[in-house]
């Protein structure tokens, strides 16, 4: 618990110990840049103002320097700035991941449909990216550039100093924040919109076999086509709102320069001074007014930041021991009590559930789905909190464990498992670090999984979302993690899931053989085999309706019965 | 530039004349900055009256109003260009991609998200690409007429840029194209791992993976760095060649002032101008990088679109929701079982016949279906049974024009049913699939779907396939809205929804179910069983089934073998 707490008492921290030096180098060398192309023109200006006085050579031989030097060192400057600050940025943007994956171990499951959402949080992450390499940057450099160039011109004219710092911040400051506040109040507006138009997209494409079958193709494409058009109108709206922040850029730079070159008449300065002035005026503008594109951007960041915070903030899915006991080595015996699991504040998920698991059991649960059968798994496996009952491992309270521990000894093969892009070694190697190629190969074969293996081999790198990878096989390469991590407690969600019959039959008939005198719970929605096991539950709405052996469930009418029944009857 | 896109941008109605306001905004904008560069010189030159000053931040009012111009025709451009590729996109799939191909979620991405990629390189690069092929034309000009010394300067090292860009390019392509997989596969590692979460958990592996996850930003932070080092030469040779240019300019003219041969007005003017000519390429190339982006969309997007144009009618027809019924003109219709007619519908159920049909996907070794015979009379009802991968699938998708055989025929009525209008014999149709598609609108909406039906008629068809009761349960009853893809249904409900779909189609005369009790528990299976029974009075049924229930409620039972002799799963 007490890790925990500091975790989450700064969640998702910016930057990394050792990154302010490399920031602020990275701002120094951008700001370089920017003050060498002012300098330039403020050097090229003077030398060229004071030539025209036709002084002796001598005196313009500083300024011919200073151009040069000038021209040279503004692209390498700008160069160090670009390189450093992409650095500091990717810095910041793997230590921000890290810490958001470590935010994310401790919750619970995600939502099922949560793929989307989940990409959108690693986008998420680019935005600190974004924020350093597009906001902070060049802000900070822009400031310093600046707020030289007013320094420079305050030497000449104070007043034409005021009369650029005013513009300045306009261009700087004011301008930004316009964006920045109208890109907020737009993107809330388009962001129903957007997500209105994905929805119609996603039913037009997936839905093409429906639509097409009830001749409804046309309507949905109109209706996605105005979705569209709404967009596009929110859209055009927004880019009205940036048009109006480039075009008041242009507008107050050359007003200012305008408002300068008038004091520096009115004072009477001379040629060379007046022309110093407006061209530094007009040049100090170059790194302002990129920064109302920044802004817009910045908005986008902001919001980025606040959704990782919240993941950050989120509490953990189960309560950790401030004190953990140690497990104890010997195959334990689970009991559960009159557990009951609640999601949020629907409907129990499970309703007072009871059962008892000592060394050696082997229990399956039958069940419609939605009768809460992962939901039991998850309590025991500790990835969901109980609301009340309990449940015990030897006699002792499983929250006095710490839930990695319990997992250590109770796990196996979950619902919608997932397949890394890595070679078939590695997914199966995750569930076994130290596991020989023979103990392998040997959970490959108890899987049924060896002739896949044969055929693709062991080193080809499986597909992005188990794209080059067929559910059945996705499966038997689960359930051969399983096997391979060989906890003292098995579970079994469904493992003859998205299997052919035939397949299903055998696998569940070599699995009742791999599992004899271990301490497994199968769910499972075939029951070919269980007369093996000590127990078969049937759950119905998170609560037990019938439990015993195989023989005296198909001996009593009830859900068990019709299931058997409805399996013989296929089995030809 | 992207040839495709801009043939499309010139072609729509709807875009060329935002476009064209948009690239004339920009090139004017930058003939006025050469206006301003004049005025300023003369003023400061002492050339000009101060009351040029006043011309002056007109030039400056009309560039800001330019610029705005230049903004909002950018954005009419996008969002007109990106609705019309929207358009083409979701026309592409005229006919469902029934051999799976993973093309449809790119089109889901794309389609929605991926085509704001356009955005940097509509309204940025185009622009800026306009510009570049005016304004430096007219600042060199310019300087012919001022200053020929200068001039000569600037149209020396002006090709340097394009030169030095495209060299640098030429020989930092093949680096990194060969670091640009790396890089893709690094950065796709945190996304892997996140959505792998749950598994890694079960097997202890989450906390040890976070290392993983930092070694993994390490390395890939060291490539990308590697490749910046790099790509980043480009910009430094660019901004090298234009601020040198600039030395190269401001000190001759120095030293020629110096000697009285220049004077102060032209001395002044080309020092404003000559770094003009350099400003308008540096954008383009500050702008190509994120315009990448949007060719690759745009790349992506096309050879979505491309096929459809080859294939088939792309074009979308508006049709009338309350489209009358069709006329007959079937004249090879024979009316065979007439107590089998039902009012209201045009035709009495149809004589099916398979002859021989092998359906072959693109790109498939073997056949998903292998020369199949079947002969379906009016009225019957049939199931297909078989193991998986033997055709079953296919075999409905056939009959409904989803595929075309690549041997045999389907005949309807003894009409090749490649000869029938398409739309019209689906009208004659009632379709489940195995994973009925249940969209973002109401339960009514997902029932009537294609219809113009009644709330009576859609409340009957409910309660017909034994949907009305949880229906009423919802918090809004048929006027609740369905999450994604019906997520706020279980299985057997969303099967449900999709039967009552069918029983909203009481002119349908064929029914095709394709597995609707797979993944159902008991009670559910029960109801959707008697729901089919009575919805396949009066019509002939195809039902490809796997459970004994659904067996039983057949006629005649078909057996599909696994011809292709598949591996399992």
């Amino acid at each position: 618990m007490t890790g925990m707490a500091t975790e989450s008492g700064t969640p998702l921290r910016l930057l990394a110990p050792g990154m302010p030096r490399r920031l602020i180098l990275a701002t120094l060398a951008g700001a370089a840049a920017d003050l060498a192309g002012i300098a330039l023109i403020a050097a090229a200006a003077w030398m060229i103002t004071r030539a025209a006085e036709q002084p002796p050579l001598a005196a313009l031989s500083v300024a011919i320097v200073a151009v040069r030097a000038f021209a040279t060192t503004r692209g390498i400057f700008r160069y160090g700035e670009r390189l450093s600050g992409h650095d500091v940025a990717l810095r910041a943007q793997a230590g921000t991941r890290e810490r958001l994956y470590q935010a994310l171990v401790p919750t619970g499951p995600l939502p099922r449909r949560g793929a989307d959402l989940l990409s959108r949080m690693v986008d998420d992450t680019d935005a600190v990216q974004d924020l350093l390499v597009r906001c902070l940057l060049p802000a900070l450099a822009a400031l310093l550039a600046g707020t030289a160039a007013v320094v420079l011109t305050a030497f000449i004219l104070p007043f034409a100093a005021l009369l650029l710092a005013l513009g300045l911040l306009v261009a700087g400051v004011a301008l930004p924040a316009g964006t920045a506040a109208a890109a907020r109040r737009w993107s809330a507006r388009i962001a129903p919109a957007r997500a209105e138009l994905a929805a119609r997209v996603a039913d037009l494409v997936h839905g093409a076999a429906d639509l097409a079958a009830y001749g409804a193709r046309d309507q949905a494409l109109s209706a996605g086509m105005d979705a569209d058009a709404r967009l596009a109108k929110l859209e055009r709206g927004q880019s009205r709102v940036n048009a109006a922040a480039l075009g008041l850029g242009v507008l107050v730079q050359g007003l200012t320069v305008v408002a300068v070159v008038l004091a520096a008449r009115s004072a009477d300065l001379d040629g060379v001074a007046t022309a110093v002035l407006a061209l530094t005026s007009l040049v100090s503008f170059e790194p302002v007014l990129p920064l109302g594109a920044a802004g817009e951007r910045f908005a986008g960041v902001l919001a980025a930041l606040r959704r990782l915070r919240e993941i950050g903030a989120t509490p953990p899915a189960v309560a950790e021991p401030g004190d953990p006991l140690t497990l104890p080595e010997t195959p334990p015996t689970v009991e559960i009590e009159d557990l009951v699991v609640r999601h949020g504040d629907r409907e129990p998920a499970l309703n007072g559930v009871s059962m008892r698991l000592a060394p050696g059991d082997r229990v399956a649960i039958v069940g419609p789905s939605g009768a809460g059968k992962s939901t039991l798994l998850a309590a025991l496996m500790r990835t969901v909190d109980f609301e009340s009952g309990n449940i015990r491992i030897d006699g002792v309270d499983i929250r006095r464990y710490a839930s990695d521990d319990v997992r250590a000894r109770i796990t196996g093969l979950t619902q919608d498992p997932y397949v890394f892009q890595a070679t078939l070694r590695d997914n199966l190697r995750l569930a076994g670090p130290e596991s020989s190629d023979e103990d392998l190969a040997h959970a490959v074969r108890q899987a049924r999984l060896d002739g896949w293996t044969d055929r693709t081999g062991w080193d080809t790198t499986l597909g992005e979302d188990g794209r080059t990878v067929s559910g059945g096989q996705l499966q038997r390469l689960a359930l051969a993690r399983a096997l391979l991590f060989d906890p003292q407690v098995l579970l079994l969600d469904e493992p003859a899931e998205a299997v052919d019959e035939e397949t299903a039959d055998a696998l569940l008939a070599d699995l009742l053989d791999a599992t004899r005198g271990r301490t497994t719970v199968l769910v499972t929605h075939r029951l070919r085999g269980l007369e093996q096991v000590d127990e078969i539950i049937v759950l119905e709405g998170g609560r037990v309706v019938q439990r015993g052996p195989h023989d005296a469930l198909v001996a009593t009418p009830g859900y068990y019965r019709d299931l058997w029944e409805s399996e013989v009857l296929t089995r030809r | 530039m992207h040839k495709d896109l801009l043939r499309l941008a010139r072609s729509e109605r709807t875009v060329r004349p935002h476009l064209a306001a948009c690239l004339a905004a920009a090139v004017a904008a930058g003939v006025l900055v050469l206006v301003q560069a004049e005025l300023l010189a003369g003023v400061l030159s002492g050339r000009f009256a101060v009351a040029v000053l006043l011309p002056l931040a007109l030039v400056v009012a009309a560039r800001g109003l330019l610029g705005w111009g230049r903004g909002v025709f950018a954005g009419r451009t996008a969002t007109a260009l990106k609705s019309a590729l929207r358009r083409r996109l979701l026309s592409r799939f005229q006919e469902p991609d029934t051999a799976g191909s993973q093309r449809s979620g790119e089109l889901v991405t794309l389609a929605g998200r991926g085509l704001d990629a356009l955005d940097a390189y509509l309204t940025g690069y185009l622009p800026a690409v306009a510009v570049a092929g005016v304004i430096p034309i007219a600042v060199v000009v310019r300087l012919f007429v001022a200053d020929l010394e200068t001039a000569v300067i600037v149209l020396l090292t002006l090709p340097l840029i394009p030169i030095f860009g495209a060299l640098v390019g030429w020989t930092t392509r093949a680096v990194t194209q060969q670091q640009w997989e790396a890089l893709t596969r690094l950065g796709g590692h945190f996304l892997d791992v996140v959505r792998g979460l749950p598994t890694l958990r079960a097997f202890g592996r989450a906390r040890h993976q976070a290392s993983v996850i930092q070694q993994v930003a390490a390395a890939h932070r060291t490539a990308t760095m590697r490749t910046l080092r790099v790509a980043f030469l480009s910009s430094l040779v660019l901004e090298l060649v234009a601020s040198l240019s600039l030395a190269l300019v401001a000190v001759p003219v120095g030293l020629r002032l110096l000697s009285g041969s220049l004077d102060l007005h032209t001395a002044l003017l080309v020092l404003l101008l000559a770094p003009e000519a350099y400003i308008p390429l540096r954008a383009m190339g500050t702008t190509f990088h994120a315009a990448m982006e949007g060719v690759a969309a745009a790349d992506q997007a096309f050879s979505l679109i491309t096929p459809t144009i080859a294939r088939d009618h792309a074009q979308v027809r508006e049709q009338p929701a309350d489209l009358p019924k069709p006329a007959r003109n079937h004249a090879q219709i024979r009316i065979q079982a007439p107590g089998l007619r039902i009012s209201g519908r045009d035709h009495a159920p149809p004589e099916i016949r398979f002859e021989g049909v092998t359906v072959r996907y693109p790109g498939r070794e073997e056949n998903a279906l292998d020369a199949v015979t079947l002969r379906i009379s009016p009225g019957e009802r049939v199931a297909i049974v078989g193991p998986s991968g033997a055709g079953k699938s296919t075999l409905l998708h056939a009959l409904l024009g989803f595929v075309t055989p690549s041997e045999g025929r389907v005949l309807i009525d003894g009409a090749d049913l490649s000869g029938l209008d398409r739309d019209e014999w689906r009208r004659r149709l009632a379709f489940v699939p195995q994973r009925p598609h249940l969209f973002a609108a109401t339960v009514a909406a997902n029932i009537s779907l294609g219809s113009d039906a009644s709330p009576d008629e859609v409340r009957t068809a409910a309660a017909a396939a034994q949907a009305a009761e949880f229906v009423e349960a919802l918090p809004y009853g048929y006027e609740t809205e369905l999450g994604e893809r019906g997520a706020n249904l279980s299985a057997g409900q969303r099967q449900r929804v999709a039967l009552a779909r069918a029983f909203c189609r009481p002119s349908a005369e064929v029914l095709l179910l394709d597995e609707p009790t797979a993944r159902l528990d008991g009670r559910s299976e029960a109801a959707v069983v008697e729901a089919t029974r009575r919805l396949s009075e009066g019509r002939t049924s195809i039902i490809v089934a796997h459970r004994p229930a659904m067996i039983e409620l057949a006629d005649r039972v078909v057996r599909l073998h696994d011809h292709a002799q598949r591996g399992a799963a």
